[in-house]
């Protein structure tokens, strides 16, 4: 992967966890896992640098949105830990997911409705 | 997770996020190697380019948990603790540097607070006001006295009807003689009308108060004590209220006790006695009394004038001096109020003086954190790999720029501790010295604001000194390599910010310096005035006073008087004696009048001059010589001759010359008694050495005029080599009493002590600024040799081609010496343009010296280019001892 700066950032603050999050509701799974599905999902659109997935992830711990298991892995027979969206964690999701349509719908008003239709 | 698991869980948590970040990695290789068929090595390495910084993201994740700030501070704590320990040498150069120059800080700032900015021990101090009077209608007034004093029916007229104040009263401070006790004695009195301690509003700590009562013309003779007075005489008895003491032969009952550390505006003193005044007895004049006032709640200062200066008249419709005086006389005198805060009367001229110590000892400070700054450039310069390394393990940028800020705060902060034991010993040295007239200097302290003070002082010091090394690693950080750096001579880059802090520091040296060489100059003018007097070292002067109690006759004071200095005479060694009403340049006692000469005519009134009651002999004792004509004789005064000596330039200015004055005759109004002017005598700086000397009318000691009052309290002056011995003054206690047992001697002094005092301003300045620019010159050296010894250790292998293609070590030598030399040269010329600006500030400290005085700014820029050229010629020297071919082989 090229590292550019640009992608070693969030989008914007909380991007991330939101998609950790989305992830993770869809189904429980450890680091590596995750950034798997994120890149695959985002048609490697989004190149997140893989590291910074783990101070989101401990930032999520910590505020109790997500759950942490140490299993060993069916496929790699490998010690990880798994983690796994709370309940807590569903609502904000929720929560900001409805914030980030309003966001984006404000954003696409002030760009113009041409563009807007034309993207959608 | 508790903040108890939190703790105790730390190391497990680390664990398991480094087994986590593993494992992501090895899973990683295993499917480039499985997808994109490479090598185990080529694998890893790509996961972990596309992982990023590892280290960086177990701190990041181990963050969330951490009380971040306080673990890496102590972290910090420990790196920067055990790598002081490791350089012990640098170290205490820093802390030594750091402690003198904040703790002279802490010091003067502890006196600036404590005198200039804390409120006066007084309850709602900012609501007194000192009572002084403008008169710019008496002629020759302002020359040798603050403003026009205050007499009784001014009292009477002001408390009576002002509307502004709330309490107000008028005070002296006097010496009188207690008797009666063990052996008399002379104490600080102050007399005082109802109104004063009002107005202070301290509460006494026994007893009870004067009260209105006890200012009755005829009403009880009460006294009332102070606490050091109480202790010192009666042990702090309490059951000492109610008895009596005698004092000036009044014998007083004690009523109350003052509390400890309490002064009438800046007066220490052993009683307070009431005046007790006769309303019916007061005249208009009789100026001589301080004022003192408290405003009612809300009252401005300039209000307090209005309302005083619309009670003028009334006071001169109310009294009068005598039948047939015109009471409307003094309105030519267009006397008017001129009220200023009692903190401004007690802190005097003393504030600027102040300031300017305040701001050199700053100064000293900055440069110290320069030259701190210095090394800790050249410590990061010589870290510059360890920290390169730790960059590409991954230490965040921050990180690193942190961790040096916090090692040159930590720095500060031991230095500030350090210097807090130089404060208080330097405060202990300043109390006990007790300069400059420097008043609440009993107030002085180190308190918790001091400490504020130093707290500040110290972290903003560590901040700045290390803020530079930290700012440039962190603008260095893109082009820092892990490769050794070998180039051949020294980068401009690297030596810039270094030579810019040798600049600054010179610059700051060469305003101190030239503060101190003007103050030094001051003082070689100050020192060539002659003062009027000879050999002030052999002089001693004491206080003798014979209260009107004792003894009633005035004849007879001045036989007492005549009787103790015959005595004197007599001792072993005593060459001459005499005395006068007040020695010069000593507080209190000045008298002045309006002197008419004979035969002239005045627009106006004649001009005000200074007298003085003198008797034979004292011009001798002195050694003030007589330019013209004689001594009084004692024959003559007794006869009660109307004689008068005068001084050279009231005899030049009324006659023209010393010699045309003799046989003139002078009076203290048209139609008043004549004297004649029988000597002429060198003039006296009455008022101190930086003072003009002041035009004097000499009257004898014993004298009859309407307006003239000779003194009960005299000052003798004791020609001899034994002056200021503990043996001579036992003998002159004894001479004295002889004559009459109940005479205290009082305030013995060399006329050198006197002298010195009223040098006193000045010499606090030069020893401030003297040790303040003396630092700085140190430093500066420091500075400098440091930067050329570090520009000479980079530049080794640049010597040793120089010399493999044949330089001269003289030309090597003079190349380093030269460099030091331009820098210097810079921080001259800027600190030239500021030295001219700050010696404006200390024009009023300067006599005889202008503030652009050429000799001070070319002597010190010469001092600063010899010392730089001595601190740079040492480490350029070492250069050229340099064996070429280990130079080229180094590094």
């Amino acid at each position: 992967m090229e590292h550019s700066k640009n992608s070693s950032r969030d989008l914007f603050p909380g991007a991330l966890e939101m998609m950790i999050l989305e992830s993770l509701r869809r189904q429980p799974a450890h680091g590596y896992a995750l950034v798997q599905h994120i890149q695959q999902r985002s048609n490697n659109l989004l190149q997140v640098e893989e590291g910074s997935l783990y101070p989101a992830l401990q930032r999520l711990l910590k505020a109790k949105l997500v759950r942490a298991e140490w299993t060993v892995s069916s496929s790699t027979n490998r010690r990880v830990r798994v983690y796994e969206i709370s309940r807590a964690g569903i609502s904000h999701l929720e929560r900001e997911i409805s914030r980030f349509d309003r966001m984006l719908e404000g954003i696409q008003m002030v760009l113009g409705p041409a563009r807007g239709t034309e993207n959608s | 997770m508790s903040w108890f698991e939190r703790i105790f869980r730390r190391r497990n948590l680390g664990d398991e996020l480094a087994e986590e970040l593993q494992g992501h990695i090895e899973e990683k290789t295993e499917q480039l190697m499985r997808d994109e068929n490479l090598s185990r090595t080529e694998a890893r390495l790509a996961a972990l380019r596309a992982f990023g910084n590892t280290a960086l993201v177990e701190t990041r994740s181990r963050e969330v948990w951490q009380w971040s700030w306080i673990e890496s501070l102590l972290a910090d704590l420990k790196l920067a603790l055990r790598r002081l320990i490791k350089s012990p040498g640098f170290a205490a150069t820093v802390l030594l540097t750091l402690s003198i120059g904040i703790g002279a800080n802490t010091a003067v700032f502890s006196v600036v607070d404590s005198v200039l900015v804390k409120p006066l021990p007084y309850p709602d101090s900012d609501r007194l006001v000192s009572l002084t009077l403008n008169a710019p209608g008496a002629a020759g007034l302002a020359s040798f006295q603050k403003g026009l004093p205050l007499s009784g029916s001014m009292y009477f007229t002001f408390s009576e009807n002002s509307r502004t104040f709330q309490s107000l009263g008028v005070w002296i401070a006097q010496k009188a003689n207690v008797t009666g006790l063990a052996r008399p004695e002379e104490v600080k009195t102050i007399l005082v009308t109802d109104g004063v301690l009002e107005a202070l509003g301290v509460p006494q700590i026994a007893g009870r108060e004067l009260t209105a009562a006890d200012q009755a013309p005829n009403g009880p003779k009460s006294v009332m004590l102070s606490y050091g007075y109480w202790q010192r005489r009666f042990g702090g008895d309490r059951s000492v209220m109610g008895r009596t003491i005698t004092i000036d032969s009044q014998t007083r009952t004690i009523v109350g006790v003052m509390p400890q550390g309490f002064r009438v505006v800046d007066h220490d003193f052993d009683v307070l006695v009431p005046f007790a005044f006769d309303r019916n007895k007061q005249t208009l004049a009789g100026f001589g009394l301080e004022g003192i006032g408290r405003l009612k709640p809300g009252v401005t200062i300039p209000e307090a004038n209005a309302d005083i200066a619309r009670l003028i008249p009334v006071w001169m419709d109310s009294f009068s001096n005598g039948p047939g005086s015109d009471s409307h006389w003094y309105a030519k005198w267009r006397i008017t109020p001129n009220f200023h805060s009692l903190k401004r009367e007690v802190t005097g001229s003393v504030g600027s003086v102040l300031w300017i110590v305040m701001g050199t000892i700053g100064l000293v400070l900055l440069i110290a954190c320069v030259n701190v700054a210095n090394l800790l450039l050249v410590r990061a310069e010589a870290r510059q790999l360890e920290l390169s390394i730790r960059a590409a393990l991954g230490a965040g940028r921050g990180r690193i720029a942190r961790e040096l800020l916090f090692e040159s705060v930590l720095l500060g902060l031991i230095g500030g501790a350090l210097g807090i034991v130089v404060a208080d010993a330097g405060l202990r040295l300043l109390v006990s010295i007790g300069p400059a007239n420097l008043p609440r200097l009993n107030e002085v302290s180190l308190d918790s604001r001091s400490l504020l003070f130093t707290l500040l002082i110290s972290v903003v010091s560590g901040l700045f000194f290390g803020s530079i090394p930290a700012w440039k690693y962190s603008r260095d950080q893109a082009t820092m390599s892990l490769g050794a750096t070998r180039s051949v001579s020294s980068s401009r880059e690297r030596n810039r910010s270094r030579n810019i802090l040798v600049i600054a520091q010179v610059a700051m040296a060469l305003v101190l310096l030239v503060c101190a060489v003007l103050m030094i100059r001051t003082f070689q003018q100050l020192s060539k005035v002659d003062p009027g007097f000879a050999d002030a070292a052999s002089l001693q002067t004491l206080h003798i006073a014979i209260p009107e109690s004792s003894i009633a006759d005035q004849l007879m004071v001045t036989r007492v008087e005549n009787n103790v200095a015959d005595k004197l005479a007599s001792l072993p060694g005593v060459t001459a004696v005499g005395f006068a009403g007040v020695a010069p340049m000593e507080d209190g006692g000045h008298g002045w009048s309006l002197i008419y000469a004979e035969g002239k005519t005045y627009a106006g009134d004649a001009p005000i001059r200074f007298y003085n009651y003198v008797s034979p002999g004292y011009f001798q004792a002195l050694g003030t010589r007589l330019i013209a004509g004689r001594d009084f004789t004692w024959n003559e005064i007794y006869d009660r001759r109307q004689e008068v000596v005068v001084s050279e330039n009231l005899a030049r200015e009324e006659w023209g010359s010393a010699g045309a004055a003799i046989g003139k005759r002078i009076s203290q109004g048209y139609g008043e008694p004549l004297y004649q002017v029988i000597g002429v005598a060198r003039d006296v700086r009455q008022n101190g050495v930086d003072q003009n000397a002041p035009a004097i009318v000499y009257w004898p000691i014993l004298t009859t005029g309407p307006f003239l009052f000779p003194p009960r309290s005299v000052t003798f002056a004791v020609r001899s080599s034994r002056a200021g011995t503990q043996a001579f003054l036992n003998q002159l206690q004894q001479a004295v009493w002889s004559v009459n047992a109940d005479l205290p001697v009082a305030a013995p002094r060399t006329m050198q002590e006197i002298y010195s005092k009223s040098l006193a301003r000045t010499s606090f300045t030069l020893v401030m600024l003297g040790i303040a620019a003396a630092m700085a010159l140190a430093l500066g050296i420091i500075g400098i040799y440091g930067v050329i010894s570090y520009a000479v250790s980079q530049r080794t292998r640049e010597i040793g081609i120089r010399f493999a293609l044949g330089a001269q070590k003289g030309e090597l030598r003079w190349m380093f010496v030269r460099s030091a030399l331009a820098l210097t040269g810079i921080g001259v010329l800027i600190g030239l343009g500021a030295a001219a600006a700050v010696a404006q500030l200390m024009r009023t400290l300067l006599f005889g010296v202008s503030p652009l005085d050429p000799l001070s700014f070319a002597v010190v820029p010469l001092i600063l280019l010899l010392a730089a050229a001595f601190a740079s010629y040492l480490p350029a020297s070492r250069a050229t001892s340099i064996n070429p071919v280990d130079a080229l082989k180094a590094q």
